[in-house]
């Protein structure tokens, strides 16, 4: 019995040598640089594109409200993982123009062509969820809060950037913190077209029969998670002098 | 010279009338209170005067400028309905101020912003901005202190109390310098014990050639403050006159079963 504990944890953290350890932690590393540029640029396009939405299923004008509804239910309705699919293989199948299958020339840098495609399908995706937190955050401010701004002569745009937004914000904090979590843990799911990240060098080195990459690999989510964590409860606490 | 006309202002929502054609003149300088049981029209008479509601019919003037002509359907530009706007200043019930800014930046917000958008369309230089900038925050201190606040400025309004909230938001509507001041209910959010402050603070405003109209359930200021009272009921002004007259001889049954239903 003890010997087949100490097997288990031989087996669990068999390092061969300091050197060998440096080396796949750089390894996971690069992968989770993968990860974290995935997310970031998610993040930077996802955010704004969730307002616009929101406001187009607030629209008064209906065949826009309608359409922008029907598109955030497919995309919510529907896996990330067959979206990633669909956004890669439809250029090739369809348009016979398989735009993702190399590297993109943009600005003065080539793209990853399957990298470009995983962050258009997040940012899609995600953008969607944001846009119904957007929703419900500026649905719930009152309304005395635009019937102050009109009768004090500002535009609807004055309004709704200097008065509401702020306040729309510090309520829906915490539904934004639990996706942007989320997210951080959806990255792993490009390697289904390829795009390499932490969790697939990981897996190189147990397919290798090195189970300790494993769960280092939690490490890495863990203490970005925990820094996220960190930053979000920082963001609620500055918000915490007033209340709406 | 009358400063306020109102002639046949109708209004309904879905297929209930709630106006059923207002006419009144206030004239400058003077106090009106409207009172009213619930749902007799007072609000919404009031929440029209200050363009929150659009009213289906009916003429407003202020001074010889129309600012609402129910038989004119031209669309107004976003300039000439910022200035109608400003015509008149609303204190609400629930008070909304901004509740992420200070006590001072909520006076100074709409006139700092219409500054800003004024100084790109007009290519002010940066001293002019800087002393236009300087009055609104000596206008927003002067009214602070008018209204007994001064030391309250760099709070947060989460930090007052209903009845200081109610006086920042009385002091907010009077840095644009509106013709107008309109109260809907000002007192009836706050605590019986807070209403007086309030209530002083408006009778303090009276001396200065202020035109304003309140609407209110209390019966004493109205009759002590105002110089005109309109009674509601139904959609329609029901009766009209000096307060003494009316409080202590109404003439319609409707005003006589109101006021009777007020003194237990």
């Amino acid at each position: 019995m003890l010997s087949s504990i100490s097997d288990f944890f031989g087996n669990l953290f068999s390092v061969e040598s300091t050197a060998d350890f440096l080396k796949i932690s750089a390894d996971l590393w690069e992968g989770f640089q993968m990860t974290l540029l995935l997310f970031a640029l998610t993040l930077i396009f996802a955010l704004p594109l969730g307002l616009i939405i929101s406001f187009g299923s607030m629209s008064r004008f209906f065949p826009l409200r309608y359409l922008t509804k029907l598109i955030v239910w497919v995309v919510r309705g529907t896996p990330l993982m067959l979206q990633i699919f669909i956004v890669f293989f439809t250029p090739g199948l369809v348009f016979k123009n398989p735009i993702f299958a190399g590297d993109i020339p943009f600005l003065f840098f080539e793209v990853d062509g399957r990298f470009l495609a995983a962050l258009i399908t997040f940012v899609i995706n995600y953008a969607c969820y944001f846009s119904e937190i957007y929703r419900g955050g500026i649905e719930s401010i009152s309304k005395g809060q635009y019937e102050a701004g009109q009768v004090l002569g500002m535009s609807k745009s004055q309004t709704f950037f200097h008065v509401v937004l702020l306040q729309v914000v510090k309520r829906i904090l915490p539904p934004i913190s639990n996706e942007v979590i989320t997210l951080v843990k959806d990255t792993s799911l490009v390697r289904v077209i390829s795009v390499i990240e932490i969790i697939r060098i990981a897996e190189r080195y147990s397919s290798k029969g090195l189970i300790w990459p494993l769960f280092f690999t939690s490490v890495y989510y863990l203490v970005f998670n925990g820094l996220l964590t960190l930053l979000f409860g920082y963001i609620e606490k500055k918000l915490d002098y007033f209340k709406s | 010279m009358e400063l306020l006309k109102v002639e046949g202002l109708k209004k309904s929502f879905d297929k209930t009338e709630v106006l059923k054609g207002v006419d009144f003149t206030l004239g400058r300088g003077e106090v009106l209170a409207i009172i009213g049981s619930s749902g007799s029209g007072k609000t919404t008479l009031l929440r029209c005067l200050n363009f929150l509601e659009a009213p289906n019919g009916g003429r407003i003037t202020v001074g010889d400028h129309v600012v609402y002509d129910g038989d004119d359907k031209k669309r107004k530009s976003a300039k000439e309905k910022r200035e109608n706007q400003l015509k008149f200043g609303l204190v609400f019930q629930s008070f909304n101020l901004f509740p992420q800014y200070t006590v001072h930046k909520n006076i100074t917000l709409a006139a700092t912003l219409a500054l800003k958008s004024a100084a790109k369309k007009e290519k002010m230089s940066s001293a002019e901005r800087a002393l236009a900038l300087e009055a609104i925050e000596k206008k927003a201190d002067e009214l602070l202190s008018q209204v007994g606040l001064s030391e309250k400025r760099d709070s947060y309004p989460c930090q007052l109390s209903g009845g200081q909230c109610q006086r920042v938001a009385i002091a907010r509507a009077l840095a644009l310098g509106p013709e107008i001041l309109c109260f809907d209910e000002p007192t009836s959010a706050l605590d019986p014990e807070l209403t007086g402050e309030v209530l002083r603070a408006i009778k303090s405003l009276k001396g200065d050639d202020r035109t304003m109209i309140i609407v209110t359930h209390e019966m004493d200021f109205a009759r002590h403050v105002a110089d005109k009272v309109i009674f509601m009921a139904d959609g329609v002004i029901e009766e009209v006159g000096e307060p003494e007259e009316l409080f202590s001889n109404p003439k319609s049954p409707k005003l006589r079963a109101f006021l009777q239903k007020d003194d237990i």
